[in-house]
C-alpha cells in the first residue's frame, strides 16, 4: 500500500493537498462564522471563467484563477452588503460568468478533458511548479490569517462591537475576501469548481459542531481536512476512481452524522 | 441561411429549444414570483448525478435526470420552510451529489465530452428521442400549470391569505416543485446543468421589471425566452461557438442591462414583489 509514495505525482498530490487543507480548513472556519459561504460558491464560479481564459490564452490556470477570484472578492468587498443579498442578480452574473468559461474551452479547441478537470480537480496530476505555487500562496494565506487572527476574529463574532472599539471591520472584511479567494484558488486544483464545498465548507462546519472554541475548531478542522484529502488520494490512487469523489463523499459522510446526532449548537 | 434549417439537427435543436424556451419561462415566471431560483439552482445539480448515473442503469441521461430530479423536488417539497436559510446543509448534499456525478462519470465513461455536454447542454445534438421526451413533458407542464394556475397564483403572492381561505398551499407547493424539477430537466439539455439560470430564472426576472399584471409578465417572459434561444441558436450556427454560451450571454446581459436602463427610462413604475426577501 505505502509503495505508490514512491511516484512522484503522488508525491506531488499529498504536498500539494496537505497545504490546500490546512488553508482551506481555516478561512473556511472564518467563512462559516462570517456567514460568507456563499461567497465561496461564488467564487469558483467566477474562477471557471477564469481558468478556462487561462487555458485559452496558454497560461497556467492557477494565475486566470487567482486573478477572477481576487477581482470578484475586491467587486464584492467593496459593494457591500446590499448587493450580496440581491440573488437573483448575483445567480445571473454567475451565469455570465460560466457562460465565458464554457465560451474560453470551445476556443480552445474543444479539449474537454480541461473543462472536466477545472470542474472536478485534478490533484494527482498536479505539477511541481503547481505544488510550489500552491504552497506559497497557502503560506501567505495563512500568514495574514495568523496576523490578523484576534481582530477578524472580533469582527467576525460581534462586528458592531468591533467597529465601535476601532477595529477597521470593512477593511478586514475585504481584506479576508480576498484571503478566501487565494483559498477558493488553491482548492480549486484539488477539488474542482463544483465541489469546493467539501474542503472549504465540510471540515470547519463538521468541525464546529464538536467543539467549543476557536482554537480547537480550527485544529479540528484542519486534521479532517488532511484526514479527507490523504484518504481520498490513497483511496484514488488504489482504486483508480476520482479523488474528488472520495473527498465529497468522506466530507458528506462525516457532516451528515454529526449534523444529525450532535448537540454543540453555533 | 434557410438551407442551414434543412438538417435534421438543426431542426431538432429550433424545435426542442422553442418548446423548452416556453416552458421555462411561464415556470420561470413563478420561480421569481416565489423566490425559488436557489431550487432551481439546486435541482440542476442534482440533475448532474441523475444525467451520469443513468447511463450506469441503461436509461437515457435526460430519463435519469427527470427521476433524480423528482426525486429532489418532492424531498424538498415535503421539508418546505424547514430548509430555507440553510445554506451549509444544502451546499454538502448538492457538493455530495455532484460528487456522486464524477463517480458515476468515471465508471461509466473516461470520456469528458460527456461532462461537458452534461454540464454546458448540448442543444445542438438533441435526439429524436430528447425531443418527444421533452414535447411530452411540456405539455403535461403547461396542462398542470393552467389547471392549477389560479390558486398557484394566489398562493405565490399572498401564502397566508390564500391559506386562509382554504387553499392547499402545502399542496400547491410540491406540485410546484414537481412542475419545476421537469422544466429544470429540460432546461439542462439546451443549456446544461451550470447555465440553468439563463433560461429559468432570467427571461422571467427581466420580465418582472417592465410588465406588471402577471399575463403581461409571462406573455413578455416567453417572447424573452424565445429570443434568447433563437438568437443563441442563430450566433452558434452562424459564428461556430458553443449555443449554450451565445442563450447564457443573452440572457443574463439582457437583464444586466435592460433592467438598470429601464430603471432610468422609467422610475417608479417597478413594484417589488410581494416577498422579495422571503427566500434568505
Amino acid at each position: 500500500m505505502l509503495d505508490i509514495l514512491q511516484y512522484s505525482f503522488i508525491q506531488n498530490a499529498f504536498i500539494a493537498s496537505f497545504f490546500v487543507s490546512v488553508v482551506a480548513a481555516i478561512v473556511g472556519y472564518f467563512m462559516l462564522v462570517r456567514g460568507l459561504t456563499f461567497a465561496g460558491h461564488a467564487f469558483s464560479h467566477v474562477g471557471f471563467a477564469g481558468a478556462a481564459g487561462a487555458v485559452w490564452l496558454g497560461i497556467n490556470p492557477i494565475y486566470g484563477l487567482l486573478a477572477f477570484t481576487i477581482a470578484a472578492a475586491i467587486g464584492i468587498g467593496s459593494l457591500g452588503k446590499e448587493l450580496r443579498e440581491r440573488d437573483i442578480t448575483i445567480g445571473i452574473m454567475f451565469t455570465l460568468a460560466l457562460a465565458f468559461g464554457a465560451l474560453f474551452l470551445f476556443l480552445y479547441t474543444g479539449y474537454a478533458e480541461e473543462a472536466y478537470s477545472i470542474l472536478f480537480g485534478t490533484i494527482l496530476g498536479i505539477s511541481a511548479v503547481n505544488v510550489v505555487i500552491t504552497a506559497f500562496f497557502s503560506l501567505l494565506t495563512i500568514l495574514v490569517v495568523i496576523l490578523l487572527f484576534r481582530p477578524l476574529l472580533f469582527s467576525s463574532f460581534d462586528p458592531e462591537v468591533a467597529e465601535a472599539r476601532g477595529v477597521p471591520t470593512q477593511k478586514l472584511a475585504i481584506v479576508f475576501l480576498i484571503l478566501a479567494a487565494i483559498t477558493v484558488s488553491v482548492s480549486v486544483q484539488v477539488v474542482g469548481v463544483l465541489l469546493i464545498f467539501t474542503l472549504l465548507v465540510g471540515p470547519a462546519a463538521t468541525a464546529m459542531r464538536l467543539v467549543k472554541g476557536p482554537y480547537k475548531t480550527i485544529g479540528l478542522a484542519i486534521t479532517l481536512g488532511l484526514l479527507y484529502s490523504w484518504v481520498s488520494i490513497f483511496l484514488a490512487a488504489e482504486t483508480n476512481l476520482p479523488v474528488s469523489f472520495f473527498i465529497a463523499t468522506l466530507s458528506f459522510g462525516v457532516y451528515l452524522p454529526v449534523r444529525l446526532l450532535a448537540k454543540t449548537n453555533i | 441561411m434557410i438551407a442551414l434549417l434543412h438538417h435534421q439537427f438543426i431542426q431538432y435543436a429550433f424545435l426542442s429549444g422553442t418548446i423548452i424556451a416556453i416552458v421555462c419561462a411561464i415556470v420561470g415566471y413563478f420561480v421569481v414570483l416565489r423566490a425559488q431560483a436557489f431550487a432551481g439552482h439546486a435541482l440542476s445539480h442534482i440533475g448532474f448525478a441523475g444525467a451520469t448515473g443513468a447511463a450506469l442503469i441503461g436509461v437515457s441521461s435526460l430519463t435519469g435526470t427527470f427521476i433524480f430530479t423528482i426525486l429532489a423536488a418532492l424531498g424538498m417539497g415535503f421539508l418546505g420552510k424547514r430548509i430555507q436559510g440553510r445554506d451549509v446543509e444544502i451546499g454538502m448534499i448538492l457538493s455530495f451529489a455532484l460528487g456522486l456525478g464524477v463517480l458515476f462519470l468515471k465508471l461509466y465513461t473516461t470520456n469528458a465530452n460527456e461532462a461537458v455536454g452534461i454540464l454546458f447542454g448540448s442543444i445542438l445534438s438533441v435526439t429524436s428521442y430528447d425531443l418527444l421526451l421533452s414535447v411530452i413533458s411540456a405539455v403535461i407542464t403547461l396542462l398542470l400549470l393552467l389547471i392549477i394556475f389560479r390558486p398557484l397564483l394566489f398562493a405565490s403572492v399572498d401564502p397566508e391569505v390564500a391559506e386562509a381561505r382554504g387553499v392547499p398551499v402545502q399542496l400547491l407547493s410540491i406540485v410546484f416543485m414537481i412542475l419545476l424539477a421537469m422544466t429544470v430537466t429540460e432546461a439542462i439539455l439546451v443549456v446544461g446543468v451550470l447555465l440553468v439560470f439563463a433560461l429559468l430564472v432570467a427571461p422571467a426576472a427581466t420580465a418582472q421589471h417592465i410588465a406588471k399584471r402577471p399575463f403581461a409578465t409571462i406573455l413578455l417572459s416567453v417572447i424573452l425566452g424565445l429570443g434568447f434561444t433563437w438568437g443563441g441558436l442563430l450566433l452558434a450556427l452562424f459564428l461556430h461557438g458553443p449555443a449554450s454560451f451565445f442563450i447564457a450571454g443573452l440572457a443574463s446581459l439582457t437583464y444586466l442591462f435592460a433592467v438598470p436602463v429601464y430603471h432610468i427610462v422609467s422610475p417608479h413604475f417597478y413594484m417589488p414583489l410581494p416577498h422579495e426577501d422571503r427566500e434568505k
